[in-house]
């Protein structure tokens, strides 16, 4: 990764976070900390590793990405903003009325191809979308991101034995694994570890990383797939509301929205990382 | 009839080489020849319904005219939210083919029965839900699904009506079929019992009961003109159906008949009444123990229509 690409994913990154604040306080939209915990995720793929074009969002060539977690949809929405798919002006639309921004994430807007929301659609999908470039020769590449928690449901798993067993290459999976599900943490929850021996157990050439470190994130996803005839998992270690101490490692900015005093301070902190 | 849709796809493969055909490890025999000479147009995903049809809309949104294939409940029910989030909601070109509509697989029990399917996949936007006949029907349901783009559900059952088409005769999708005129009473059936209509319009023919019959092969959109014509020339009208009463083809009618301002003389639903299929027995005994074979059709009706009817009491 050169200087120049690592300083625009960690500005892209730092935006993510900052129009989320706004687009979560202003809409009254909830998951900031599970925007947080992926911003650097989704800045070092927009920011370098995704083969799109924001004049041809539907380029057969391009490499296809499934937000599986779609609460994290404002992060997505910043990131593709940012890019250039739509207008940065529309992301203070979010949440609002008549908008095309809904919280989780929406095909309406360019760039997107699929909308999700409910947890354990997006593997399947991007296995379906994978599937069909090995099918067809095609050059794309299919990035999925998940969270650890959508990672309870049964589907997540149908789909990882079946790309397994297809061999799709050209298939990631991204696990934000920030160990926070929506109520409670995941060791409270249900326990997924050993995590990365389960992936492997699965079929998957399995990776772990730091999931704030663009430059590790970026080295391990330029190096997918991570074996021969098989699909790719990233296993990102984050930490859910990164970038502003307060939400960091809490259960509680799963759904609370940040407003007064809080956006303020969390703003302040933000600020003070550009 | 599922020899039906499998032989329409083996026609029209060829000339679709973006079709694919997904099933849930279900087919045994019955897919070989299909397979044999289209493997790569084949995919056996495994018993993993929800991957299915997950998969089915990623790979519709890449240009694939799919079908997804399993029994009952299996490719619909419980892989419903796949269906609704990522089919329905992208109108991605997916097809859901169920075989075994209604109790058509009898004694193996009421967890193969599809009986809630026809009210449950019509309630979602965007889809389209088709549920022929006779052998005639649903070749051409088939060949239709194939060349339409955008979500549908195709109900096959084992069961079928004798052939009511005529020479030459053209399958529109979305039209019911007058498949015997009458004036007296209208039958409308849907599925496989189609058959069992018929043969009560004959015994009540006997009677002096000229029951027109009417083959409701598009559940959705439905065809509200030809049924509204039939509350009017008729005296009544008795929908027909191996599904719950409520939210089917019963439910679908009485919505269009109420909402179009037609007033039947009178309207009868026939099918299950908020019961499971839980008796034990092949299809045919099943029919007679829900009342939905065509000896208890003809009794309901002319016992409605207060025409005595001795031979059948």
């Amino acid at each position: 990764m050169n200087v120049t690409t690592l300083n625009g994913t960690r500005k892209l990154a730092h935006r993510v976070r900052t129009h989320a604040l706004r687009m979560t306080s202003v809409g009254g939209g909830a998951h900031i900390g599970a925007v947080f915990s992926c911003a650097d995720i989704l800045a070092v793929l927009y920011g370098g590793i995704l083969r799109v074009d924001p004049t041809a969002p539907k380029s057969p060539t391009r490499d296809r990405f499934v937000l599986s977690k779609g609460h994290a949809g404002a992060g997505l929405y910043a990131a593709l903003a940012e890019r250039g798919f739509f207008p940065v002006e529309q992301l203070l639309t979010h949440y609002q009325d008549g908008s095309d921004l809904s919280g989780h994430v929406s095909h309406k807007l360019p760039g997107v191809d699929v909308s999700t929301g409910s947890l354990g659609h997006g593997l399947p999908i991007a296995a379906g979308m994978a599937y069909s470039g090995k099918l067809k020769s095609a050059p794309y590449r299919v990035f999925c991101l998940l969270s650890d928690g959508e990672c309870d449901e049964g589907s997540t798993w149908e789909a990882a034995l079946f790309a397994a067993h297809h061999g799709l290459s050209n298939l990631v999976a991204i696990v934000d694994y920030n160990r926070i599900q929506g109520i409670a943490p995941i060791a409270e929850v249900i326990e997924l570890a050993p995590f990365a021996e389960k992936w492997t157990a699965f079929g998957w050439a399995v990776r772990e990383v730091d999931g704030h470190d663009h430059e590790a994130l970026y080295t391990a996803l330029a190096a997918a797939p991570f074996a021969v005839g098989k699909p790719s998992c990233l296993l990102a270690r984050t930490v859910k509301g990164k970038g502003v101490s307060f939400m960091e490692n809490s259960v509680l900015w799963h759904y609370r929205i940040p407003r007064g005093a809080e956006f303020d301070a969390a703003l302040a902190e933000l600020e003070a990382q550009s | 009839m599922r020899d039906a849709f499998i032989g329409a796809l083996t026609e029209l493969a060829p000339q679709h080489p973006e079709l694919l055909l997904l099933t849930g490890d279900l087919g045994f025999k019955v897919l070989d020849q299909y397979i044999a000479r289209f493997p790569c147009q084949f995919l056996n995903v495994g018993v993993a319904e929800q991957n299915m049809s997950g998969l089915a809309a990623g790979l519709a949104l890449e240009g694939h005219t799919v079908f997804t294939y399993s029994i009952g409940s299996f490719p619909t029910l419980r892989c419903l939210e796949q269906i609704r989030n990522d089919i329905c909601y992208h109108k991605a070109n997916v097809k859901i083919v169920c075989i075994g509509g209604g109790m058509s697989y009898g004694a193996v029990g009421f967890s193969h029965h599809a009986t809630e399917d026809l009210a449950i996949l019509r309630a979602l936007p965007h889809m389209l839900v088709l549920s022929p006949g006779d052998l005639w029907e649903a070749a051409e349901a088939s060949r239709f699904l194939v060349e339409h783009r955008g979500p549908a559900y195709l109900r096959l059952d084992k069961s079928y009506a004798p052939p009511t088409n005529l020479p030459d005769e053209v399958f529109v999708p979305g039209r019911v079929r007058v498949v015997r005129q009458g004036q007296d009473v209208t039958l409308a059936a849907t599925g496989g019992v189609l058959g069992e209509a018929l043969r009560a319009a004959g015994t009540l023919a006997s009677e002096g009961i000229e029951a027109r019959v009417l083959s409701v092969h598009t559940i959705k959109p439905l065809d509200v003109e030809t049924l509204c014509a039939a509350a009017r020339e008729t005296e009544g009208i008795v929908t027909i159906e191996e599904h719950a009463v409520s939210g089917g083809l019963g439910g679908a009618v009485a919505e269009a008949l109420l909402e179009a301002g037609a007033s039947p003389g009178f309207f009868l639903r026939m099918g299950l009444r908020d019961t499971f299929s839980s008796v034990v027995g092949s299809q045919q005994y099943l029919r007679k123990v829900y009342a939905l074979d065509a000896p208890s059709i003809a009794r309901t009706v002319s016992s409605r229509l207060g025409v005595a009817t001795p031979a059948l009491a």
